[in-house]
């Protein structure tokens, strides 16, 4: 093959990825933007007639509606508190464990490092009907803790902070050791200090993960004083006045996804960053 | 007496220090897990007076979910959805790795086009799918029949089309999510190999081919591992897309376990799901692991 031809066929590669990619790109989008562009249709523009994307004007009438149909606010306020209560009861349990496991030799250590990371076998949702039973024996059904206490230590986030803490070097936990730091004095003056993007990053993916969860929550909670926004959505699909108005559906859909959804645009780069360093192992 | 490092020691501080997630993992993970093989060999049924109370059959769960030809169609199900969701996924991630790690202008859009379904709640991201396939106006449909297809139309609610329905939206929502790793993979690439190829005229296509997929090796096999696991749990669409129907046409393991417990109240079958379940998990995994260890040995 001469040169030109490689070159010409480099271009086209080039090129034929590039339009894939877009196209990809568009497609993968659509559903997102027109949930945003459905929601600000009037009420009595029903989809069905007429053109699918946009109604003759803009309206924030289905948000008024949707937020007077169900409480959302109670939703939110029940979503927000178990993914900080789990976050913070995570980040506890996680570096004290992992700090043990990086800094202590013990007996017994492989077992019980084995033993924790039978959760990362094993995950949490294949165990919904068991552990549906120890809540209801712990006397803890249809509450927020309910809904948190299953995650309250993790395997993952163990393991991470395992990787983290091991990464430290030796020298300055010595160095920290003469100088008489308690074990606690340790974590936060040795160990915590280089391994904030670790904890980043597993705190972005615990919230992630939490925020979105549906079908434990679903499980544990029959009320809405308990209920977090997933669940809550999707009871409020289920209203039998709501049938087909689509552009109710997703101003309400829109209201569960945007706080998160916000965060993750601003802080775009610092997510996929973390994401991308809980995948190394 | 934290200075005793490496010395072994009888030094009560390191069980302290794990006993909470311990103790978390002992009642969340591994309690359940004997509670259910326990349950797996009683009937019980609590909307039945008769079998409120356990009583011991033995294998019986077993071979009634066995002898079971809806249980059976589950399985399948369960199947074809990994089938239908893992391999595509994989090969879309590493598509849109390899797009989004080049470096031209706005490759921040493509990125945040590819990732974002990963951040929504699957019941969001289900609902507004929902109308997509809405039988007549849906914009899938009305897409499709743009494109000159004239077949069924009401996707959720044909049985052969629900389990396709629920896969489309799974892959639409996790190859992005899979991206991530193969950006972390791609990046982690040594250069000297690359540049070595380049200095031997290697083509973009042979230097894919030749090194970067042999080397993202590891990756793959990682997120097969994630990939696998989340086609097991993540069932959330079908709660809203098709409630596992009809006639259980989009039924997985996972969904028909929450059925048997929550809405037939069967805690025997449930648990003997349950061990299935967990076993099928612990062997994926082990055998990967297995694996991975002989391979760098």
């Amino acid at each position: 093959m001469t040169t030109n031809s490689i070159k010409l066929l480099k271009k086209t590669g080039h090129w034929a990825g590039n339009i894939i990619s877009i196209f990809l790109a568009m497609l993968w989008s659509v559903p997102v933007i027109w949930a945003l562009v459905a929601s600000f249709r009037p009420a009595n523009e029903p989809i069905s007639r007429g053109d699918v994307w946009f109604g003759s004007t803009l309206t924030l009438e289905n948000y008024q509606h949707a937020w007077s149909m169900a409480p959302f606010g109670q939703y939110y306020s029940n979503t927000i508190f178990v993914v900080i209560l789990i976050l913070v009861i995570q980040l506890i349990t996680i570096i004290l464990a992992g700090f043990a496991f990086a800094h202590y030799e013990f007996k017994g250590k492989r077992i019980l490092f084995f033993f924790v990371l039978l959760q990362m076998m094993i995950p949490t949702s294949a165990l919904l009907a068991p552990n549906f039973s120890t809540i209801r024996w712990m006397g803890l059904f249809d509450t927020r803790l309910a809904i948190a206490i299953p995650y309250f230590g993790s395997a993952f986030g163990t393991f991470l902070m395992l990787q983290a803490f091991r990464a430290v070097p030796r020298d300055l936990v010595d160095a920290g050791i003469i100088d008489g730091c308690s074990w606690w004095q340790l974590i936060r003056y040795v160990y915590l200090p280089p391994s904030i993007p670790a904890l980043i990053a597993f705190g972005l993916s615990s919230a992630t993960w939490h925020w979105n969860e549906f079908l434990w929550p679903l499980i544990i909670t029959n009320s809405d004083k308990s209920r977090p926004l997933t669940a809550g959505l999707v009871r409020f699909t289920q209203l039998g006045e709501i049938g087909a108005q689509w552009s109710l559906l997703s101003a309400a859909t829109l209201m569960v996804i945007a706080p998160l959804f916000i965060v993750f645009l601003i802080f775009q780069k610092q997510f996929i960053k973390s994401f991308m360093h809980s995948g190394i192992k | 007496m934290a200075n005793e490092t490496s010395k072994p020691k009888k030094n009560p501080l390191p069980y302290l220090l794990v006993f909470p997630t311990v103790v978390f993992v002992a009642l969340f993970t591994a309690w359940p897990v004997l509670l259910s093989f326990y349950q797996s060999f009683f009937r019980q049924r609590m909307n039945i007076a008769k079998y409120r109370e356990p009583s011991f059959i033995g294998f019986g769960n077993y071979i009634e979910l066995f002898e079971d030809p809806y249980f059976i169609e589950v399985i399948k199900n369960t199947l074809y959805y990994i089938i239908g969701t893992v391999p595509i996924s994989i090969f879309l991630a590493l598509f849109f790795a390899i797009m989004v790690n080049r470096k031209i202008r706005n490759v921040g859009w493509l990125r945040l086009a590819f990732f974002h379904p990963m951040v929504l709640p699957m019941v969001s991201a289900a609902t507004i799918w929902l109308f997509f396939f809405t039988p007549n106006y849906g914009l899938f449909n009305s897409t499709l029949r743009f494109l000159g297809y004239s077949g069924a139309e009401n996707w959720t609610g044909n049985p052969d089309l629900a389990l396709l329905a629920v896969i489309i939206v799974a892959v639409w929502k996790n190859s992005g999510y899979y991206m991530i790793f193969y950006l972390a993979g791609i990046q982690n690439l040594p250069d000297d190999v690359y540049e070595a190829a380049a200095l031997d005229g290697a083509t973009g296509w042979q230097t894919l081919w030749k090194i970067t997929f042999p080397l993202l090796r590891r990756t793959t096999v990682f997120i097969t591992i994630i990939a696998f696991i989340d086609a097991f749990r993540t069932i959330d669409h079908i709660f809203v897309l098709t409630s596992g129907g009809p006639s259980r046409s989009s039924s997985v393991l996972l969904f028909t376990l929450w059925q048997e417990r929550f809405e037939n109240q069967d805690i025997g079958i449930s648990a003997a799901i349950t061990i299935i379940f967990v076993l099928v998990l612990l062997a994926f995994t082990i055998t990967n692991f297995v694996m991975s260890e002989n391979k760098e040995a």
